[in-house]
């Protein structure tokens, strides 16, 4: 654990002045043959994802796995609900219950329907956060002023230090070129 | 502005789901704004410290319940399910319409339903808590009700799987979890955007913790929207399914006036329907509060309100069936209850609830009473009654007339029955009046969506 | 003060250092004068004198080393231990703690299980009796570790045949009801029975100058020949004395009747099992008097159908008001009580005997309708000369029962169906000349020493004797000693004041209704400082601190003469009686002719008749503080905890008498009935009304028994009290009363108000003409599905209920309502009372109910009294149907599938179990019970503070608290008894159980074997061959619910030239 302060570059930080300005941007970088970047909006933009290359697939960093998670859930949680009363009815405590047959799996249906659906829920909503890698308390963004409107008004792009082909100057040069109001580098301090 | 005589405000009104002339910031701003920077108003204070003082009321009853048992209730033998059953089915019934507007309204792409799903959510949320309360003390021995859950006791006794209560257990626990869920993952973005205005260090703090670092990204929207999709999908078939459960409390039983297949459907009717009527009743005062005219517009409340008609119809149905099902399947049991119920000593009650849930709403036909605000507002707590009367009519008429004459009996409410009752009424309002001062009662990223939509319309 | 400086060495000499208890007894007297400010420095003393005593007890070491830590405990748990000890005083307190499981001085003999020793938590049964009125109930009492728990009756007594009833079942809670008296008083204050002795001694030597002259005792009836020797011999040593006798629901009648007949007083004894028709003149043989439990007993094993070929006895009753035995009479006919003379005789016209001489035209007096029951019943009874019976009512006039005598005559019925035997009575007299004697001698100043043994006359008797300014009167008697369980009205007004012993706490003897000896031995020494009339007596004679167990011995030696005296001892005990010691039967000349009576009128039109009647649950009042027999509705009003002035509907109407059903409760609870004003007789009292289908118009009924001041906590102020309007000259019937209805109304605990059954399976009826021709006729529209009608294998084809398979079966035919059995499963199973409120509000706990159900023909829906003008001709005289409803142990019990917790399953053997420690208390099992047999604690009803309570409860049933729900289990704790002693029998291998082992404790009670419990697998078990009837069938046989517990239909002996009255 070094002690002296985090001072590492993150990427370069574009912002843009409309939904469509920042659809167009990602495309553009994208053709451009970049790779990690991230757009970010104050409210979901249909085909933006798609813009910015994500897609359903399993490959890859940019999946999306929330609903093969969902399913996961739903059938772990029904297969549970019906066999642990199969069990408990059958095998761990079997009685004698106003003559009706030990597995009465009729009566089992409700609540298999209910763990199914907690089951399936559960793991999306949490399957979401933690793809997302949330909760994330703190972000190299956070200490960019203007990226405050991100859940405002404002549109922006970030090109990663990661990125292969990653060149501070001459990214923030392009970002402007595809239209960028306002370009800054975000440096991972604190 | 300017209105040609063609289209008078009215029409204009009707059509629109956001008044015009909003941009994102101003959105923003003026939904934020409620929590953010609003001072504390004396109305808030009075009805937050009223609403609250009847949660106490709550609580008193509660304690005094636990200290002398059920007894204090009115209930007896053979009628062993009084008030704590009627309000906890008619608490249920009301949170339905949250899940439904934000679920199956999504699922069916209604704008409208953008202003109005955030506190419908939230009602659910509350009117399910209420409805909770009930379950836990209504039991002879509340301090022994974790017996209902499934837990490896040293006993090695598990709970019995064909109970409708131990159904119960389930489908309530499952929906109030979906429904927290579902209500919380909304909130996420909207929580950001606090985080982001909040000006005093405790609220950015709160709000940071709350929003989990959520920064907007293209990935987070993707697996969110992935994921709220999801969420509504599974809260539809849920939601339909937690007043059928409910349902078969009673359906399950042998009771003549319980014992009917035709329940499910008509209960998860009457919940829409009761759910729908409690959401008015709160929206109407909370759009006049808050100003909140522009988002919330009369074509919300009219189609709520051609909501409340449909299911209504779809209740008067499902009485009109119990009558021919008695009638038709001549068995004396079920024939000798219809006949009780409109002559019995509970008769009252039944014409009540006819008045109530059928004829009143029949003047939901009529445009001039749907766009009627004040007209809404009284018919929506018309409902409300009448929607408590149907449970009422359900649990208790039904057992004062069982099987074996010489048993039967009749049952009158004591204080505690009401003081109970009326609690939990302070317990909804105190958690809506705080809902309303910390959160955004109207989700604000969506809100920022309707203006995309309509700036492209414009263009 | 010596006597404690003792008692202090004492405890020093132990050479162990003092412990707790002993602190606890230093304590005692600090506590004690604290407990009673009142105490002067002379009572002081007193307290100081009992502990003496009881340092001097031969139990004292005993009860300081075992009994006092126990007592210790239970103090510190009681709630208000300073008041607890207000209340006992220490002696008692000390005396009682000695009580708990201390058994009695003397040796006992148990009467089932092996005598010697007592080996815990195993109960052991002793024979012995109960006094009631002129008999005595042979019963057998259960005791755990020495507390008694449960009385059953005694096969071996004639009064019981192993039978019993309320009264019976009852009585083991007013031994331990708490409020019983626990120290002897004089003026109020605490003294000892030392303390008594000695006053007495005194007393008797100034009371011997005057050779008694001044000396008074009085009695109720008395049938133990060693109590009346000894008034005997206190009589011998005070020649002036009188005994005078004082029982106020005994009437004269019947004595005075004999005296009218046979010119002395004679003992009328029955055979009911001779008789084929029986005629009953407002009797109600089946549930009061003398030998009620064994004629019940032999009327219904007359009325014993194993099949259609069976014949059955026929009963008409003659009545004012529906009595048990009136509802259980085949024909039934409501009349005024003064117009039976009148009936009796237009009866007697009709004999050939006296067809010439009797007032002829007698029937003109009576309805077309009674004019035709007349001329049936006369013909049945001549039809049946020998082999019928005519029975008065103990309330009716001397008139009535000597007719009766002479028509038994008439039809050669004595010597066959009744018989004669000397008076079972020690010293029969008639109760109101000799208490109106003691009055005048009162009044007149002769009595300086009046002994009150027993009894309460302050309370019953009759108004115009003022007893009720008897504390005037008091002034001039110089002592006033009362002997009661109770401090009550009258020891209010007594100087002294003497706990009563309890049947169970001493040692006496009684003759039963036919003559036959019963001892009667103590189970339990005295909880408190109590003593019997014996001892009592003793205190003034020359011979003080007997007790009445030498007495006892040397009677019994008497009896049976030489021969091994310790061996017959012993075989007594064991008994409980001295078998053939009945009467013989006398031969009665008869000296009276019906032609002698003057002829008889019937009342005025709709003049008013009040009649008086000992209440059915508390009788004259002497089981007002016992909690069962208050909450136990009575048996054909279904009220309880309140008397109530009974009306027709008709005569309701007429004088606009109302009630509604209060929302609270309903049907099953509280029904607000009218108030009424009645002056009769110069007294005033306000009483409820209660409409009673089936009584005669224009008599109103006035149960005695209620309107208690000092009854104790629960009996007091309950009902209004009919003795305040009760003259000497009409004890029983009178007229020229005046009835006002008011505008108030008065909330009335009614545990079953719905009478119709609104034609669903529930009760079938049928004649026995009928019966025969359709032996089908319980299953007429039965819809229930035959077995195996499922998809699913059921358990009995899995191979549950394999070994035994526990039913219940109950005759309709022979239930008439007694209650017995609810008493009976009230004791066995620490069934809690719950009080008027709860029952007002639906919420009595009883596990066994009766419904009462009228077959009036009437659409459905007229319960609420709305449609009187059909509803009021159909009540006139309802056939009554009574149905006891236990848990029915259904195999497809609906009330376990919705049990979310399990608590309720099912056994291997097919009982329907309820496991209270997991009852969560939802009550959605009662919700699904389609019989209503469930019982859940709303609010804690169980008494688990009062010490004395405890001691009564069955150890052998859990004592269930608040929240749980609870119900009959077919007395599962006998099932295992039976069954663990079946599986060590044959030295370890094991056998079957025998069928009528295994007896409930509701079978057990029933006086008519009603009720049937065995084993349905085993094909010759009693149950098994009533369930092979085709008169069985299942209640609400249509929900396929498969109760074990089934019901064979009602079958009545109609006359076929009376259609259905």
């Amino acid at each position: 654990m070094s002690t002296e302060p985090r001072n590492t570059l993150y990427g370069v930080l574009g912002e843009f002045d409309s939904a469509d300005a920042l659809m167009a941007a990602a495309r553009k970088i994208r053709e451009a043959g970049y790779q990690c970047f991230d757009a970010f909006a104050p409210f979901p933009i249909p085909g933006l994802s798609e813009a910015c290359g994500l897609h359903y697939g399993l490959k890859g960093w940019r999946h999306n796995f929330v609903p093969q998670l969902a399913l996961l859930g739903g059938f772990g949680g029904g297969l549970t609900g019906f066999f642990f009363q199969y069990w408990v009815n059958v095998y761990a405590y079997p009685l004698n219950v106003a003559g009706r047959p030990l597995n009465s799996w009729p009566a089992f249906i409700p609540v298999t329907f209910e763990l199914t659906v907690l089951g399936a829920s559960t793991f999306a909503v949490f399957g979401m956060l933690a793809l997302n890698l949330l909760p994330q308390p703190h972000h190299p963004l956070f200490t960019v002023p203007r990226f405050k409107r991100a859940s405002n008004d404002g549109f922006f792009v970030c090109i990663e230090a990661t990125d292969a082909k990653f060149n501070l100057a001459a990214d923030a040069k392009f970002l402007e070129s595809i239209g960028a109001k306002f370009v800054t580098e975000v440096r991972d301090e604190d | 502005m300017s209105e040609g005589p063609v289209n008078s405000p009215e029409i204009r009104r009707l059509a629109r789901v956001l008044e015009p002339g909003y941009n994102y910031a101003s959105v923003t701003d003026k939904i934020a704004s409620i929590v953010l920077t609003r001072p504390v108003s004396l109305g808030w204070l009075a009805g937050f410290s009223v609403s609250f003082t009847v949660l106490m009321v709550l609580l008193g009853s509660i304690a005094w319940l636990i200290v002398k048992g059920v007894g204090i209730w009115g209930i007896n033998i053979p009628i062993g399910w009084g008030f704590a059953i009627v309000n906890f089915v008619w608490w249920i019934g009301i949170g339905h319409a949250g899940t439904l507007i934000s679920a199956i309204l999504f699922l069916l792409n209604q704008q409208w339903r953008t202003s109005i799903n955030r506190f419908a959510e939230a009602m659910t949320l509350f009117a399910v808590a209420c409805a909770a309360v009930f379950p836990g003390i209504h039991v002879g021995r509340p301090w022994m009700a974790f017996y209902m859950f499934p837990y490896p006791s040293t006993m090695g006794v598990w709970p019995q799987f064909r109970s409708p209560l131990i159904w119960d257990v389930f489908a309530v626990s499952t929906y109030g979890t979906v429904s927290a869920l579902f209500w919380f993952v909304g909130l996420i973005p909207d929580l950001a955007t606090l985080r982001d205005r909040a000006t005093n260090k405790p609220a950015q703090i709160i709000y940071g913790m709350l929003a989990m670092g959520w920064r907007g990204s293209a990935r987070h929207w993707h697996r969110y929207q992935s994921a709220y999709l999801l969420l509504a999908g599974l809260a539809t078939p849920l939601v339909l399914s937690v007043h059928t459960v409910v349902s078969f409390d009673f359906a399950v039983g042998i009771v003549p006036g319980w014992h009917t297949t035709i329940f499910p459907p008509y209960f998860v009717a009457g919940a829409i329907y009761s759910g729908f009527a409690m959401v008015l009743t709160i929206a109407i005062p909370l759009r006049k509060a808050y100003g909140l005219q522009d988002f919330i517009t009369m074509r919300h409340l009219e189609n709520m309100a051609k909501v409340m008609l449909a299911t209504g119809l779809i209740v008067a149905y499902g009485y009109f069936m119990e009558f021919f099902l008695a009638l038709y399947s001549g068995n004396k049991f079920d024939m000798y209850l219809v006949d009780q119920r409109l002559h019995g000593p509970y008769s009252g009650y039944y014409f009540a609830l006819i008045l109530c849930n059928i004829i009143t709403p029949q003047l939901l036909w009529f445009q001039k009473v749907r766009t009627n605000v004040a007209a809404l507002f009284v018919m929506s707590l018309v409902i409300n009654l009448g929607m408590w009367l149907e449970r009422f009519v359900i649990v208790v008429i039904s057992l004062t007339r069982d099987f074996v004459p010489g048993a039967w009996g009749r049952y009158q409410a004591t204080f505690w029955d009401y003081s109970t009752f009326i609690g939990t009424m302070g317990l909804f309002v105190s958690l809506l009046f705080l809902f309303v001062r910390g959160l955004p009662a109207i989700s604000i990223a969506e809100m920022r969506e309707l203006v995309a939509h309509k700036s492209e319309g414009d263009e | 003060m010596d006597g404690m400086s003792d008692h202090e060495h004492k405890i020093d000499q132990d050479n162990h250092p003092p412990n707790a208890e002993e602190r606890e007894l230093r304590e005692y007297p600090l506590d004690l004068a604290a407990a009673d400010t009142k105490a002067k420095s002379g009572t002081g003393k007193q307290y100081w004198r009992s502990i003496e005593e009881l340092a001097g007890d031969p139990h004292f070491e005993d009860m300081l080393h075992r009994e006092f830590p126990r007592a210790a405990s239970e103090w510190d748990e009681s709630v208000d231990r300073r008041d607890f000890l207000k209340l006992m005083g220490a002696s008692m307190a000390l005396a009682g703690m000695a009580g708990c499981g201390r058994t009695p001085e003397q040796h006992i003999v148990p009467y089932v299980k092996q005598p010697d020793g007592l080996i815990l938590g195993k109960p052991q049964q002793y024979a012995t009796a109960m006094p009631f009125g002129a008999d005595a109930i042979g019963i057998l009492v259960e005791s755990h570790e020495g507390r008694p728990t449960k009385i059953e009756g005694n096969p071996d007594h004639p009064s019981s045949l192993g039978a019993s009833d309320s009264f019976a079942q009852a009585s083991i809670l007013d031994l331990y009801d708490p409020d019983r008296a626990k120290t002897p008083t004089y003026a109020g204050d605490i003294r000892t029975w030392a303390n008594f002795q000695e006053v007495a001694q005194g007393l008797a030597t100034s009371q011997k100058a005057v050779s008694g002259a001044g000396l008074r005792i009085l009695t109720g009836t008395i049938t133990s020949p060693v109590l009346a020797a000894q008034i005997q011999y206190v009589l011998k040593l005070f020649p002036q004395a009188k005994w005078h006798q004082w029982e106020p629901a005994v009437s004269d009648g019947s004595r005075e009747g004999a005296k009218l007949a046979f010119g002395r007083y004679l003992n009328t004894v029955y055979r009911i099992e001779k008789a084929n028709v029986i005629l009953s003149l407002d009797g109600d043989f089946l549930s009061s008097g003398p030998g009620h439990i064994r004629y019940q007993k032999e009327f219904y094993r007359r009325r014993h159908l194993s099949g259609p070929g069976d014949e059955m006895n026929r009963l008409y009753a003659v009545e004012p008001t529906p009595s048990v035995t009136g509802s259980a009479a085949d024909h039934r006919l409501p009349l005024k009580a003064s117009e039976i003379e009148a009936f009796a005789l237009a009866i007697a016209e009709k004999f050939e005997d006296y067809a010439t001489k009797l007032h002829p035209k007698l029937s003109l007096l009576f309805s077309p309708n009674a004019v035709k029951f007349i001329e049936a019943v006369a013909t049945d009874l001549q039809k049946n000369r020998g082999t019928s019976l005519v029975v008065a009512g103990e309330q009716q006039s001397a008139e009535v029962h000597a007719l009766a005598h002479a028509m038994n005559a008439a039809l050669g019925n004595v010597g066959s169906t009744v018989y004669y035997t000397e008076p079972v009575e020690a010293n029969p007299v008639n109760h109101a000349e000799s208490l109106h004697d003691l009055a005048t001698d009162i009044h007149n100043g002769k009595v300086d020493l009046l002994l009150i043994l027993g009894g309460n006359p302050v309370y019953d008797a009759p108004r115009d004797w003022a007893f009720s300014d008897f504390e005037q009167k008091l002034k001039k008697v110089h002592t006033v000693v009362h002997l009661s369980s109770h401090y009550n009205e009258t020891s209010e007004f007594s100087r002294w004041h003497i706990p009563e012993t309890h049947f169970l706490e001493s040692w006496g003897d009684a003759r039963a209704f036919d003559g036959t000896y019963s001892v009667i031995q103590p189970l339990i020494a005295p909880l408190y400082q109590a003593h019997s009339a014996f001892e009592v007596l003793a205190a003034f004679t020359d011979k003080p601190g007997v007790g009445s167990y030498d007495a006892v011995r040397e009677q019994v030696k008497a009896i049976l003469g030489g021969g091994d005296v310790e061996k017959n001892w012993r075989k007594t005990l064991n008994d409980g009686l001295i078998a053939g010691t009945a009467f013989a039967p006398v031969e009665a000349a008869a000296k009276f002719s019906p032609a002698n009576l003057p002829a008889p009128k019937t009342a005025a039109k709709e003049e008013l008749e009040f009649i008086f009647r000992p209440d059915p649950t508390i009788y004259d009042g002497r089981f007002a503080n016992n909690g069962w027999l208050q909450e136990l509705a009575k048996p054909t009003t279904k009220t309880a905890w309140d008397n109530a002035a009974l009306v027709s509907p008709a005569t309701a109407k007429r004088l606009g008498i109302g009630r509604t059903i209060a929302s609270r409760g309903g049907e099953h609870g509280q029904v607000r009935s009218s108030v009424v004003n009645i002056e009769l007789a110069g007294g005033k009292v306000t009483a409820a009304a209660w409409i009673v289908p089936g009584q005669a118009d224009d008599v109103i009924v006035l149960p005695l028994g209620y309107g208690r001041m000092k009854a104790g906590e629960t009996g007091s102020n309950k009902g209004f009290n009919a003795y305040s309007v009760r003259a000497s000259e009409a004890l029983w019937t009178a007229t020229g009363g005046k009835l006002t209805v008011t505008d108030d109304e008065y909330p009335i605990a009614c545990t079953q108000y719905h009478h119709n059954v609104e034609g669903r399976k529930i009760v079938s009826s049928a004649s026995l003409e009928e019966y025969k021709k359709n032996p089908n006729f319980a299953h007429e529209k039965d819809e229930t599905p035959p077995d195996g009608l499922t998809l699913y294998q059921d358990f009995q084809q899995l191979g549950y209920y394999k070994h035994y398979k526990w039913a219940m079966a109950i005759d309709l035919t022979k239930c008439n309502g007694c209650s017995a059995c609810v008493v009976a499963c009230q004791s066995e199973n620490n069934i809690p009372v719950v009080g008027k409120d709860q029952v007002m509000r639906g919420r009595e706990m009883h596990w066994i109910r009766i419904d009462r159900y009228y077959e009036t023909g009437l659409p459905t829906q007229t319960d609420d009294a709305k449609n009187e003008a059909v509803e009021i001709p159909a009540l006139y005289n309802p056939p009554a149907y009574f149905q006891p409803v236990p848990c029915q142990q259904c195999e497809n019990a609906p009330c376990e599938q919705v049990c979310p917790v399990g608590a309720t399953v099912h056994s291997a053997e097919g009982l329907n179990d309820m496991v209270y420690n997991r009852c969560i208390g939802t009550r959605y099992c009662s919700n699904n019970c389609p019989y209503k047999v469930r019982r859940f604690n709303f609010l804690r009803f169980q008494d688990w503070e009062t010490p004395s309570l405890k001691l009564m409860r069955n150890p052998e049933v859990t004592v269930r608290s608040r929240g749980v729900m609870e119900k009959c289990t077919y007395c599962v704790q006998r099932i295992n008894n039976v069954r663990i002693e079946s599986e060590k029998d044959n030295g370890g291998v094991g056998r079957e159980i025998r069928d009528g082992e295994i007896v409930t404790a509701c079978e057990q009670a029933c006086p008519s074997e009603a009720i049937v419990f065995g084993d349905a697998n085993d094909p010759n078990s009693r149950v098994s061959k009533l369930r092979a009837q085709q008169r069985n069938y299942n209640m609400l046989g249509e929900l396929n619910a498969r109760p074990r517990t089934t019901y064979l239909g009602a079958v009545r002996n109609l006359n076929p030239d009376l259609e259905k009255a």
